[in-house]
């Protein structure tokens, strides 16, 4: 059953058109992620999704029911804001009835909502403060608190995370996907940070310029992405992306890069993409220490280094392939000069073919 | 900011002293005269330590003391001007902030024609306004009533008042009204439980405003209200033209004093705000 | 139910409408009708009768207009000269980071706390040769001590002035005193480490910091002057004869106690006409500052 149906929706300002014929449709239950860099539509489609803001054109459906023209209030959704919007004069119990108080629910009704939630999220012994007297991490509490106390359909979540250090962030990252595995309601959360994406979704919308790029599961959009820029945004340090070519030796098809000296073996269709310039895709931690042994067999290269990284659990290695710079990720314990030969081991068999003209994927 | 520019402390000090005599001696000068004798300041000049204290001066200016035919002291002009400032302070105050609340965060076609003709109206001459408002006092039946000047003040106060308030809401956080739209409050909800108290500061500050310019203007009160019914910025000016008899020095500087007293009560107790309406309003 | 939300939608506009369409309406309705008035020739009351530019004509001729806009000039350059001047010196000290600074600060903002009418009672008395701070010099000894500026027909504007400059001083030094404090300390430390001492670091560095401060202080200080009209009641009462008469008094003058209205009118105009000249200015200054700024962000 469809959670959340949007159909075609196109918002502009002024003349600038801000989202771009938007079709998605979310299932119940799903944890649907809109990631995109700064600008792309996604905090305007959620708030065209609230109903704080109306599109241009198309529709949206939630529970089945149309959207057009009906009030936030009355769209049994709840939202988690960035800066947490908790009304400052009022305790963390106000905070979470005063919807409820809008709404005319019974005294007894809230008390019970009330209780139950801060069960939940742990925060019953905060129900008499005042937002100013929380940290960060219990304003965020209090913030999903307040739209848990509305059990609506749609969870609707703004950049929930950006505003918390980077310690606290793993932590709510993993309460809020304990919340959801445990009360299994939809969700729809806007972030621009892809980490967060791919650990919370069960499909990642990947926007830029107003536009889907593509809507799948994390797995897919990270291995299979649908063009350059999702291959280029997912992932960090992201995919590395260089021009090939694609030629055919004693009829298995291989990768030819630029300097015509390295070739990489591909699955694919020799015949059909033979003689083809491609843009090549692949990951950094497909770019690994010789002895790392990859299923299937790896393929093996040398290629200068010219700068690493030590991070501590691994080390990157910033390296010339085929002429161009590309990044690749390796055990700690391996140690590399800057202008060194390396040898590495690459695992071809995640490779991604790119049409360099319409940077779509085609293998 | 911890680095100052050190000027010799000694020369900061004694400049600073001088020109504090300088501020206070008006003040010194009225308050040592409102317990002289009205005599002894004819005779030795204005400035001066009194030579006996005369107490008596003040309960004469409040209820005896003659201006322009009436003898009842300043305390039916007093009076009159607390009628007039108390309700246009409260109410003026009142819509400048419901208004101040929908210009800045309910926004609609043409707020910001609104708020260039309420700046406008900060800015007016007083004389621009006189003729208008006695026609339509004089319409009104309210000419030479408190109710009229209380009229005047609260129209004309709500230009200052709205701008205030509105420079105040603006940096009100546009999601906490998101969150309120989707929990369902409507306009005047949020108003009543989420913006009003946020307001205690502005509040303040536009009432402590509100309440000294009022209480101290004049040339509306000399206008519209005549003989007992005015306020008492025009008895003052009555009180110290009066030409046909010695001029009582010493009851003068109580009436002064008492006129004074109310709007230097405000600053006294509500100085720091006073200070945050200056700096907050003024430089927009 | 419907005609509940259809309630709950129009009682805002119910609410708020009215105050504001009366704050504004009031606002271009009176000086509408003030303009038109001058181009009529009413006297007592207002007449409808149109008499073109006679009444300016008339107004620019008369002798009261004439000495209240020399005044004007002369008090306006005074005032805003040394307020700002008195201001700027107060704010610099207090900006010293002395001890006694709030009890300092209370004591030069005082007097915006009290009424022109109360201020230039109070001036009057101290400056009346009689019996003011003349008659303390003559008692103290010293007999040649003469200040009668109030009675002296070339100086009475002058003693406007001091009032003026003793009730505004505060207002100066609030608003320039915030400017200071606002400058960045990182600022001073530079200046500091290139060796510029304080004189030098308040004209060079400070001041053209708060530059914009400094003008919107000027601009206020300005309209102040040209709104003048109770401190002249109280302090001089336009005397000796007209000698310190501003416009704002002229225009009463004419419009209740002559009977003028028409006249009295176009010099109300003419002294809006002298405000816009003041604010129209800085109002464009202002938006295209605000232009400025936006389009580097």
């Amino acid at each position: 059953m469809s959670a959340l149906t949007i159909r075609d929706v196109w918002k502009r300002y002024g003349t600038a058109p801000v989202l771009k014929g938007i079709d998605l449709e979310i299932d119940s239950g799903e944890f649907a992620i809109l990631v995109g860099p700064s600008g792309c539509g996604k905090s305007t489609l959620l708030n065209i999704i609230a109903g704080l803001d109306n599109p241009g054109q198309g529709t949206i459906e939630i529970g089945g029911r149309q959207m057009n023209g009906v009030e936030a209030k009355d769209r049994d959704i709840a939202m988690v804001f960035q800066s947490y919007a908790l009304y400052p004069s009022m305790t963390v119990r106000g905070n979470m009835t005063f919807g409820m108080e809008c709404r005319r629910v019974p005294k007894r009704q809230q008390i019970e909502a009330v209780d139950r939630v801060a069960k939940l999220l742990q925060i019953e012994a905060l129900l008499d403060r005042k937002p100013s007297q929380l940290s960060g991490g219990q304003r965020q509490r209090v913030a999903m608190g307040r739209a848990l106390v509305r059990d609506p359909l749609l969870f609707l979540f703004d950049e929930p995370l950006s505003n918390l250090d980077a310690k606290l962030r793993v932590e709510m990252r993993m309460e809020i996907k304990r919340l959801h595995q445990r009360i299994g309601s939809t969700i729809v959360y806007v972030t621009h940070d892809q980490i967060e994406a791919m650990t919370l979704a069960t499909r990642i919308a990947v926007m830029n310029h107003g536009e889907i790029q593509q809507f799948a599961d994390p797995d897919t959009v990270y291995n299979r992405p649908a063009n350059l820029f999702v291959a280029r945004f997912m992932g960090a340090p992201p995919m590395n992306t260089l021009p090939a070519k694609v030629v055919s030796i004693e009829g298995q098809p291989y990768a030819e890069l630029a300097d015509g000296e390295i070739r990489l073996p591909l699955r694919i269709d020799a015949s059909a993409y033979a003689g083809r310039d491609v843009v090549l895709g692949i990951r950094p931690e497909c770019i690994a220490e010789h002895n790392r042994r990859f299923e299937d067999g790896s393929t093996l290269i040398d290629a200068p280094v010219e700068m690493t990284e030590p991070t501590g659990a691994e080390t990157i290695v910033l390296l010339r392939l085929g002429g161009h710079e590309v990044l690749g990720r390796v055990a700690p314990d391996v140690k590399f000069k800057p202008g060194e030969i390396g040898r590495f081991a690459l695992d071809t068999r995640k490779i991604c073919l790119f049409d360099p003209a319409t940077e779509l994927l085609i293998a | 900011m911890s680095e100052r520019v050190t000027l010799s402390r000694v020369a900061i000090h004694a400049t600073l002293i001088i020109l504090a005599a300088f501020f206070l001696v008006p003040l010194g000068v009225v308050a040592l005269n409102s317990v002289r004798g009205g005599e002894e300041i004819a005779r030795a000049g204005v400035i001066g330590l009194p030579h006996e204290l005369r107490w008596s001066n003040f309960s004469r200016t409040w209820s005896s003391y003659c201006i322009a035919q009436h003898c009842d002291g300043i305390q039916p002009y007093f009076w009159n001007s607390v009628r007039m400032v108390i309700p246009a302070t409260i109410i003026s105050t009142l819509l400048g902030a419901l208004n101040g609340y929908s210009l800045s965060l309910w926004r609609f076609r043409g707020d910001t024609v609104v708020f260039g003709i309420m700046t406008l109206g900060v800015f007016l001459p007083e004389q621009m306004r006189l003729v208008p408002w006695v026609i339509v006092l004089r319409d009104l039946g309210l000419f030479n009533t408190i109710s009229g000047l209380v009229l005047i003040h609260t129209v004309q106060g709500i230009s200052f008042t709205t701008l205030f308030c509105r420079n105040y809401y603006v940096s009100i956080p546009p999601d906490l009204l998101k969150a309120a739209r989707i929990d369902g409050a409507g306009f005047f909800r949020i108003f009543w439980r989420i913006v009003l108290p946020l307001s205690p500061p502005i509040l303040i500050v536009t009432v402590i405003w509100q309440f000294t310019g009022i209480w101290n203007e004049y040339l509306y009160g000399v206008t519209f209200s005549a003989g007992e019914q005015q306020p008492v910025t025009a008895a003052l000016i009555a009180l110290s033209a009066r030409v046909s008899e010695a001029p009582q020095y010493g009851e003068q500087s109580a009436a002064v004093l008492l006129a004074a007293a109310p709007t230097l009560l405000v600053y006294l107790l509500g100085g720091r705000y006073f200070l945050r309406g200056l700096t907050a309003g003024a430089v927009k | 139910m419907n005609w509940r939300a259809r309630w709950g939608r129009i009682l805002p506009h119910l609410v708020i409408w009215p105050p504001i369409v009366v704050s504004c309406g009031y606002v271009l309705l009176f000086s509408a009708w003030t303009v038109w008035v001058s181009f009529t020739r009413s006297t007592l009351l207002p007449e409808y009768s149109w008499a073109g530019w006679r009444n300016y004509s008339t107004m620019l001729a008369t002798r009261n207009w004439q000495i209240a806009y020399t005044n004007l000039f002369i008090y306006g350059t005074c005032f805003l000269v040394f307020t700002m001047a008195m201001g700027l010196l107060l704010a610099v000290l207090i900006d010293q980071r002395i001890r006694a600074e709030n009890i300092y600060r209370a004591i030069f903002l005082y007097p915006l706390a009290v009424s022109f009418v109360v201020t230039g009672t109070v001036w009057g008395w101290l400056l009346n040769p009689t019996f003011g701070i003349q008659k303390l010099m003559h008692d103290a000894g010293w007999a040649s001590f003469r200040f009668e500026w109030l009675i002296d027909r070339d100086m009475a504007i002058y003693t406007i002035v001091i009032a003026g400059v003793w009730q505004a001083s505060g207002f100066a030094m609030a608003l320039l005193l915030a400017g200071l404090r606002s400058v960045d300390g990182d600022l001073m430390k530079a200046a500091q480490i290139d060796g510029a001492g304080p004189v030098r670091t308040y004209l060079r560095v400070v001041f053209p910091t708060i530059g914009p401060i400094f003008i919107a202080v000027l601009v206020m200080l300005l309209q102040f002057a040209i709104k003048t009209y109770d401190l002249v009641v109280a302090l001089t009462q336009e005397g000796p004869g007209l000698a310190s008469t501003l416009p704002t008094v002229v225009v009463y003058d004419f419009m209740f106690q002559r009977g003028e209205l028409g006249e009295g009118s176009a010099a109300a105009v003419m002294l809006l006409g002298s405000l816009a000249f003041v604010l129209v200015p800085y109002g464009l200054y202002r938006h295209w500052q605000r232009r400025k700024a936006e389009a580097h962000v």
